[in-house]
């Protein structure tokens, strides 16, 4: 009986773990990922102690700052604190749209020659640390952040060329709707992601996603005051919608035969 | 409610909205002023009283009989806050303190009177400090009562005890200030305080209501209501002298570690948490320092160390950080510093999230996130709020990682993000500006600090310009940014025009804006301004 006792109590010590201690197996292991992204993820999602590198955009395939914005978004809304380090260019209305929770996004706009020190002091607190790699990296640096992302539980998201990630993310192209010659406006993009990477993420895979997607342009937002009465477009007809933004310029370059809501 | 009321001494300083509007606007008391409300004069200077204006007159009708009138407006604030420093100047001659209202203040006569020899010697010696310490006239008078020290006080009388009744029999009803009242009894034949306070009780009740009543009793000498003494805010500020100047950052921050911890026990001995603090240092060449730094959950004594580090550290060494807004190198070394807890509130009224989300995960980053501000300075770590604007850049305000998070200004609240999640519910219905003219989202993802400069040719060649009724000379057909290549333009809207703040010359703006899409896939917002094309931020 005796004998019973102590196999039972081996066998639940793999399970049994105090309530203060890290959560090494549990659903926080890893991140949540937006729906359409998490085929591209070897776990379906942020894989704490993963490189998850995403290429810089090239001419003809831009995308990748939106890309990093989608992949930080379900993340950020379920709790977890970002840090986005030397991009200086950050729009933040964007990671707003996104779903990204700004008071939980830290930027770190100039690192400056003190880029690991930082890096590794984020890694420490932050879930989801994205950096621009500068242009000079050496191998042991990248290889030493990588362990301590590793070591420390979070996920670290290179932003540029990063070897011995574990997935890399790249834009290979990106097409916009919504913009014609002297009308209408940028609406959303369909951008194919690619990814390769090592282990189970060996294949390559490619998606195409709607990055930003048009469930924001969509809604049109109903500014305060009365002179603005622009609504909803149909839900799945052509129409161009004209904001009060935009309303009066684009009512006198209006040449194809649309409707137009809103105050022209 | 037995025996007779407390013997009061009140401090009167005659027409105090006019010397407040003196003490904080610096107009001048001496000249003819009156400060208005509502179109009606509330209180008016010496000289314009000489000049015929009086309470309660309009003010087309008092600069008719003054015409060299300064009008100011009334403003209570402005008041309360110039009658504090006489307060504080009272409260170090005699203690327990009422401000009846901006301009005089009470207090129970039997303290001072005692211990200065005699009530006309403390009404003397209080009239004199406050006259020493703040150059304000005041008044004192010393009477049964509130009610009955007021009016004495007009006239710097000392009613002797018991002698309320008769002082107040011979002033006029006015003197109550009620004026429906007052009308009503001058009509009914009552002319005196004397007349009123000799009619029966129980038919003032009946005949006039409760406020009746009250007057009424008032007007007998029996004012019982008890003086409700303030409370001195209590003294949290710590000081340190330095014998020996502190010229080194290390030593610095090791004298700011002990303030830092003496300031925190302070605190907690009152119950109360920093959430402002005001850091202050002087040099021995008498070169001061000054910071406020703002924090949104608690300081504690390791955050105020580290932010007493920071300022001192940049001080000391000259230049840290980015940011040419730095003082200049003090001369000599540090002698004295004080922190002056600005903000603080209950500790109690603080508490963590039950449901961990400003539990431990936000404590870890706050360390990381700190640990980076002290490696980069205080305003290398910053966050993001959104707020209103036309341009994608107006719309962001970076604050330091720990400060506030204000926006500069009002905007819209986020839009609902995602399609399932319910829009939010409105909050307290603040007036949000409608910023017409700002872009609609998809928000650019990429915004430039400083924009690119740019070219837009037609298909021709020519430059594309946009005129002052924004027509557009022809359709954009390639882009030119900074010495690039020439890029094919697939798809523009535009121009959207922004004019902002044309009222102020400095920093007016008008531009017109564009969306454009490139050959190779790019989306791009442009803005002409003053005919040069701009790359204001990329749709990346």
């Amino acid at each position: 009986m005796a004998g019973r006792m102590v196999v039972g109590s081996a066998a639940l010590a793999e399970l049994v773990r105090p309530a203060s201690a890290p959560d090494p197996a549990g659903g926080h292991r890893v991140l949540p990922v937006r729906p359409e992204l998490t085929g591209l993820l070897p776990n379906r999602g942020l894989r704490r102690g993963s490189t998850i590198a995403v290429g810089v955009g090239q001419p003809g395939r831009s995308g990748g700052t939106s890309l990093i914005l989608a992949l930080l978004a379900e993340a950020s809304r379920a709790g977890s604190w970002c840090a986005v380090v030397g991009v200086p260019t950050f729009g933040a209305g964007a990671a707003a749209e996104a779903g990204i929770a700004l008071d939980r996004l830290a930027l770190v706009p100039h690192p400056g020659p003190e880029w690991p020190t930082v890096v590794a002091a984020l890694i420490d607190g932050v879930d989801v640390v994205v950096t621009a790699v500068p242009a000079t990296v050496s191998a042991s640096v990248a290889n030493r952040l990588a362990a301590r992302a590793r070591q420390r539980g979070s996920v670290l998201v290179p932003y540029g060329r990063w070897d011995g990630a574990d997935v890399t993310l790249q834009v290979v192209r990106g097409v916009w709707e919504g913009l014609g010659p002297g009308r209408g406006r940028l609406r959303r993009r369909e951008v194919t992601v690619s990814a390769r990477g090592r282990g189970a993420a060996a294949r390559p895979k490619e998606i195409k996603v709607w990055l930003p997607g048009d469930e924001l342009t969509r809604v049109i937002p109903r500014a305060t005051g009365s002179g603005s009465g622009s609504g909803r477009s149909g839900a799945g007809r052509l129409r161009v919608v004209v904001s009060a933004a935009a309303s009066a310029p684009a009512a006198r370059s209006r040449r194809g035969a649309f409707t137009v809501v809103g105050p022209a | 409610m037995t025996g007779a009321p407390a013997r009061t001494l009140l401090l009167w300083c005659p027409d105090w909205p006019v010397l407040a509007a003196e003490i904080v606007d610096g107009v001048p008391a001496t000249d003819p002023v009156a400060v208005l409300h509502a179109n009606r004069v509330v209180a008016c200077s010496e000289r314009a009283r000489a000049e015929g204006v009086r309470r309660g007159l309009r003010k087309r009708e008092a600069q008719g009989r003054c015409p060299q009138l300064t009008v100011v407006d009334h403003d209570p604030g402005r008041d309360a806050r110039a009658f504090e420093p006489v307060v504080a100047a009272v409260e170090e001659v005699a203690v327990g303190v009422e401000v009846i209202r901006p301009g005089a203040c009470a207090l129970a006569a039997r303290g001072p009177s005692r211990y200065l020899g005699g009530e006309e010697a403390a009404a003397e010696r209080i009239v004199e400090h406050v006259a020493q310490s703040c150059a304000v006239e005041s008044q004192v008078g010393i009477a049964d009562g509130v009610f009955a020290a007021g009016l004495a006080a007009r006239d710097g009388r000392v009613v002797p005890p018991g002698g309320a009744p008769e002082f107040l029999a011979a002033l006029p009803v006015e003197a109550l200030g009620r004026p429906a009242l007052t009308d009503l009894l001058r009509r009914l034949g009552v002319r005196t305080l004397g007349d009123f306070a000799a009619l029966p009780a129980g038919d003032v009740l009946a005949r006039f209501g409760f406020d009746g009543a009250l007057a009424h009793r008032l007007a007998a000498g029996r004012d019982h209501r008890p003086l409700a003494v303030r409370q001195p805010p209590a003294d949290l500020t710590v000081t340190a002298e330095y014998d020996e100047p502190i010229d080194r950052v290390d030593a610095a921050a090791f004298a700011a570690r002990t303030l830092a911890e003496q300031l925190h026990e302070r605190l907690a001995a009152y119950g109360l948490a920093c959430t402002r603090l005001g850091i202050e240092a002087v040099t021995a060449h008498g070169q001061e320092l000054h910071r406020v730094w703002r924090h949104d959950g608690l300081l504690t004594a390791a955050a105020i160390a580290d932010r007493v580090r920071w300022q001192l550290d940049g001080w000391l060494s000259g230049s840290n950080g980015r940011g040419g807004a730095r003082p200049a190198r003090p001369t000599a070394g540090i002698i004295r510093l004080r922190l002056v807890p600005d903000g603080v509130l209950a500790q109690a009224g603080l508490q963590p999230g039950l449901w961990g989300e400003t539990g431990e995960e936000r404590e870890r980053a706050h360390r990381a996130l700190s640990r980076v501000q002290g490696i980069l300075g205080p305003e290398a770590v910053v966050t993001t709020v959104l707020g209103g604007g036309r341009s994608p850049a107006d719309q962001v305000r970076l604050v330091p990682w720990g400060d506030e998070r204000l926006p500069a200004r009002l905007g819209e609240p986020p839009l609902p993000t995602g399609p399932g999640e319910p829009a939010l519910p409105a909050g307290p219905a603040a007036p949000v500006p409608p910023w017409p003219g700002r872009l609609p989202p998809p928000a650019p993802a990429v915004v430039l600090p400083t924009p690119f400069l740019a070219a837009v040719h037609d298909a021709t060649g020519e430059p594309v310009v946009v005129n002052a009724r924004l027509a557009v000379s022809a359709a954009p057909a390639r882009l030119v940014v900074g010495t690039g290549r020439p890029v094919e333009i697939v798809g523009w809207a535009g121009p959207w025009p922004v004019d902002e703040r044309w009222w102020a010359p400095a920093e007016a703006r008008r531009r017109a804006r564009f969306q454009v899409c490139l050959v190779d896939g790019a989306a791009l917002l442009l803005a002409v301004e003053g005919g040069q094309w701009l790359v204001e931020a990329i749709y990346d």
